[in-house]
């Protein structure tokens, strides 16, 4: 039975994940380019909630299609992006973000990458003291060798 | 009766596995020799018994054995012989069969042409080898076994999903496994060294044709599945910052930044510590990844938790080998002799700033793409972590990444001459600046920072050309001598410059069609016509076709440019008869220049149909930059150094040092 059940849920997420998109339908688009162009911009950065990992701009899922549809009329209305996505976050949540916001929640999330460059970083200044300038160290025996052998070849 | 036979040969593999753990490994601790040898059979018969299992599922596919369980959910009679062979690994028991099935291949193919290596150490590398066999054919066995009957047989099956019905998809699979099951390799030669705790240059020559032929398919790989998307999915995307991309492509940045440390292990014996951890994670992100996709965690947490046994199971075994990886590494890391001293301004320091960026880059999208699990886990919040994330934290990483690449290969070991680098870049340096003059001529629109990202891209193809010029004394010496030293310069640096071309193609590509690309979406009846960047595009018809097993509206769209017909193109929407699902196929006139790509979706209420027509500049820069990259690494594979079997001892023959 959970065998048939995963099976199931596969199915569904394959359907309604990955289905060809068409997205943005002709009759849902504003007449004004430059507010259109903000729509799609908007689009982009919110996710289709039904779907699995799809922006609404991608999604031909119906709740998609009303979430684009409630984008255009915020901005119709005169918002600004900044206050259409806080419209939406209000009433879909902060789920709906794509990019999360900088908040206490998400601070690991955001600051990995500067930690992991900074802590790289230490590492290696650190791996890197005790070496010091050797501008000035002999070479090794196998060094001295190596050398010569290349040394050697390139005057054949 | 060959289901059975299948089913019989897995459990086989799996207490040969169990032998190829115990034996060499013990053998390897008391130095008796014929106990160590026991490996090489073991390892080759694991194979075979695997590929006997493989090749009887693959055969009930074929034969569309619906009393097989995994067949009847995921075939279909009326499938396409291609598609009912791709079916053995289009689900999740087929897929982790061919998991390790790859798995065993590595194995064997280290036992078949590992000669050169020290007995111990091949006993011990495919005793490790075999511990992750065993650990997965467990896993195959106990949770996911792909042999199960079902009784009664039904008439026939539920059908592939119809949008996996794809040359390129069907193929994906098997190259995206060979790329990241085989760093496995890599983590075996790591943690059989580090039980030797002897680690030297040797090492390092000994793993990096493994790690390379690994990294090479899962380039290739990752590549074929964005060409899918782009062509198959419908509405141009390439990439998706998916979880099941992220997946693969966390251990391609661990794995390239893999390639580059043991370079400088096996030319400077430094940066010894750092290469082997370098490998155990590179494998462990392999594991993760097959975590991600495989334990159902995707879908949601809670279909984790209300269907734990795989997930659990699977969990366990990356705790088990990351951890253990980890451990071992901690222990015996300080017993590690440091190697080579050199300058920050060097080949070396160069090399540490692409391992730096490119692990940073890893982690990124590791902690990307877990976060929303972990949060929920942990907290119960929900959040999305998406495309705009991985561009604004990724992107920024890779800029550094690509200036500095240039540099690398011109910087001497040791200690570089920046100032003379920079020299010999100046040619580079006019190209970008002559693209973005040029960029910003043509193109009035998209981004002000697209211009400095193709000139980026022109940038690095430069700097990979001038770097072969330079060394080849292209210009300085006279054209004998110049065909005299290209034609002894050794493969792997022809190696370098086809892959570091490439990931400057791959760089063009991405900007240029990322920032301009041209987008028309409009309700079209038959007669209409639409200009989409000098194409005129005329929507002339829509026909009702009948496929193998699927039924297809095909429009017919005539193109013309500048008054002649250059294409007809014929983008259709399928609905397949099982699973009954709707496809689009794109309509793509492809150019240098860039892709016209029409879709055709559903009919309007107006009358007409909806319409989509892009035009992608460059786009085709994208899959041949990972192509070149792809031949880059053949060509350094097919160098006599790094033959796989080659003897270790040949240095005598090398006239210029490698890269």
């Amino acid at each position: 039975m959970r065998r048939l059940l995963a099976a199931v849920a596969l199915t569904i997420w394959a359907l309604v994940g990955a289905a060809p998109a068409f997205a943005v339908q002709p009759g849902e688009m504003l007449a004004d380019p430059a507010l259109e162009k903000r729509a799609r911009t908007i689009s982009a950065e919110l996710r289709c909630l039904v779907c699995q990992n799809q922006s609404i701009d991608d999604s031909d899922a119906p709740l998609a299609g009303d979430l684009r549809r409630l984008v255009r009329e915020r901005l119709k209305a005169h918002d600004t992006d900044q206050q259409v996505l806080d419209y939406i976050v209000a009433r879909y949540g902060e789920f709906v973000l794509l990019k999360p916001r900088f908040e206490v929640s998400t601070l690991l999330l955001w600051l990995t990458p500067v930690l992991v460059l900074l802590a790289g970083l230490g590492l290696i200044i650190r791996a890197a003291k005790p070496a010091g300038p050797s501008a000035s160290e002999p070479l090794t025996d196998k060094e001295k060798a190596e050398l010569s052998e290349i040394l050697g070849v390139k005057d054949r | 009766m060959i289901v059975e036979l299948g089913h019989f040969a897995l459990i086989l593999a799996l207490l040969v596995a169990v032998v190829q753990v115990v034996v060499p490994a013990f053998g390897a601790h008391v130095r008796d020799e014929r106990m160590m040898r026991v490996a090489e059979p073991a390892a080759i018969s694991q194979l075979l018994l695997i590929a006997m299992a493989f090749f009887a599922l693959m055969h009930a596919y074929v034969t569309s054995d619906f009393s097989v369980l995994n067949v009847a959910e995921n075939s279909h009679s009326t499938k396409p012989l291609m598609y009912k062979m791709a079916g053995v690994w289009g689900n999740h028991e087929g897929s982790m069969l061919l998991w390790v099935l790859i798995l065993a291949l590595f194995g064997a193919a280290v036992a078949l042409f590992g000669n050169n290596l020290p007995p111990t150490l091949k006993a011990r590398v495919l005793s490790v080898q075999a511990s992750i066999a065993v650990a997965f054919l467990l896993f195959s066995l106990l949770t996911s076994n792909p042999f199960v009957r079902l009784d009664p047989a039904p008439p026939d099956g539920n059908g592939l999903n119809p949008i996996l019905q794809d040359p390129a998809l069907a193929f994906h699979p098997p190259f995206l496994y060979t790329g990241y099951v085989g760093f496995s390799i890599a983590f075996s030669f790591a943690i059989a060294a580090l039980i030797e705790g002897r680690i030297d240059a040797a090492w390092a020559r000994w793993v990096r044709p493994w790690t390379l032929a690994a990294w090479m398919f899962l380039t290739i790989g990752i590549s074929m599945g964005s060409w899918w998307a782009y062509y198959e999915l419908g509405w141009g995307g390439w990439w998706f910052w998916d979880p099941v991309e992220n997946a693969s492509f966390m251990p391609w940045l661990a794995g390239t930044a893999l390639l580059h440390s043991a370079l400088v292990m096996e030319k400077r014996e430094a940066l010894k510590i750092w290469t082997v951890l370098l490998a155990i994670l590179t494998f462990s992100l392999s594991l993760m990844g097959t975590f991600i996709v495989r334990s159902g965690v995707l879908t949601s947490v809670h279909s984790f938790a209300v269907d734990p046994a795989r997930g659990v199971f699977i969990l366990a075994i990356l705790v088990f080998f990351t951890g253990g990886g980890l451990a071992l590494f901690a222990l015996r890391a300080k017993d590690i002799q440091p190697g080579g001293l050199f300058q920050p301004i060097s080949r070396e320091g160069s090399l540490v700033l692409n391992n730096l960026l490119l692990v940073t880059a890893a982690a990124t999208v590791l902690v990307g793409t877990l976060y929303p699990m972990a949060l929920e886990g942990l907290t119960g919040e929900k959040i999305s972590v998406g495309p705009p994330f991985f561009n604004m934290t990724f992107g920024p990483l890779m800029i550094p990444l690509l200036i500095a690449l240039p540099f690398g290969p011109l910087l001497a070991w040791k200690r570089g001459d920046l100032l003379g680098a920079m020299q010999r870049l100046a040619f580079a340096f006019l190209a970008a600046l002559v693209t973005v003059v040029a960029v910003y001529a043509v193109e009035h629109r998209g981004p002000w920072l697209a211009p400095f990202g193709i000139a980026l891209g022109v940038y690095v193809m430069a700097g990979a050309i001038i770097e072969w010029a330079n060394r080849v004394k292209l210009g300085s010496a006279g054209r004998d001598e110049v065909v005299r030293r290209a034609t002894n310069l050794p493969r792997s640096a022809y190696g370098t410059l086809f892959a570091h071309f490439g990931v400057g193609m791959l760089m063009v590509g991405i900007v240029a069609t990322s920032a301009y690309r041209e987008e028309h979406i409009l309700a079209m009846k038959p007669g209409d016509k639409v200009m989409v960047d000098g194409y005129q595009v005329t929507f002339t018809k829509v026909e009702r076709g009948r496929g193998p097993n699927y039924t297809e509206d095909i429009a017919d769209f005539n193109v013309k440019r500048d008054g002649e017909t250059v294409a007809t193109l014929q983008p259709a929407k399928r609905l397949y008869d099982a699973p009954p699902q709707p496809t689009t196929e794109a309509g793509i006139h492809a150019a240098w220049r860039g892709d016209l790509y029409v879709v055709i979706g559903d009919a309007q209420p107006g009358g007409g149909y909806a319409v989509r027509a892009y035009f992608n500049p460059l786009v085709r820069f994208i899959w041949l930059g990972a192509l070149f990259m792809f031949f880059g690494g053949g060509i350094s594979l097919s160098d006599r150094r790094l033959r796989v079997g080659a003897p270790a001892r040949t240095r005598a023959a090398i006239p210029v040092p490698a890269e």
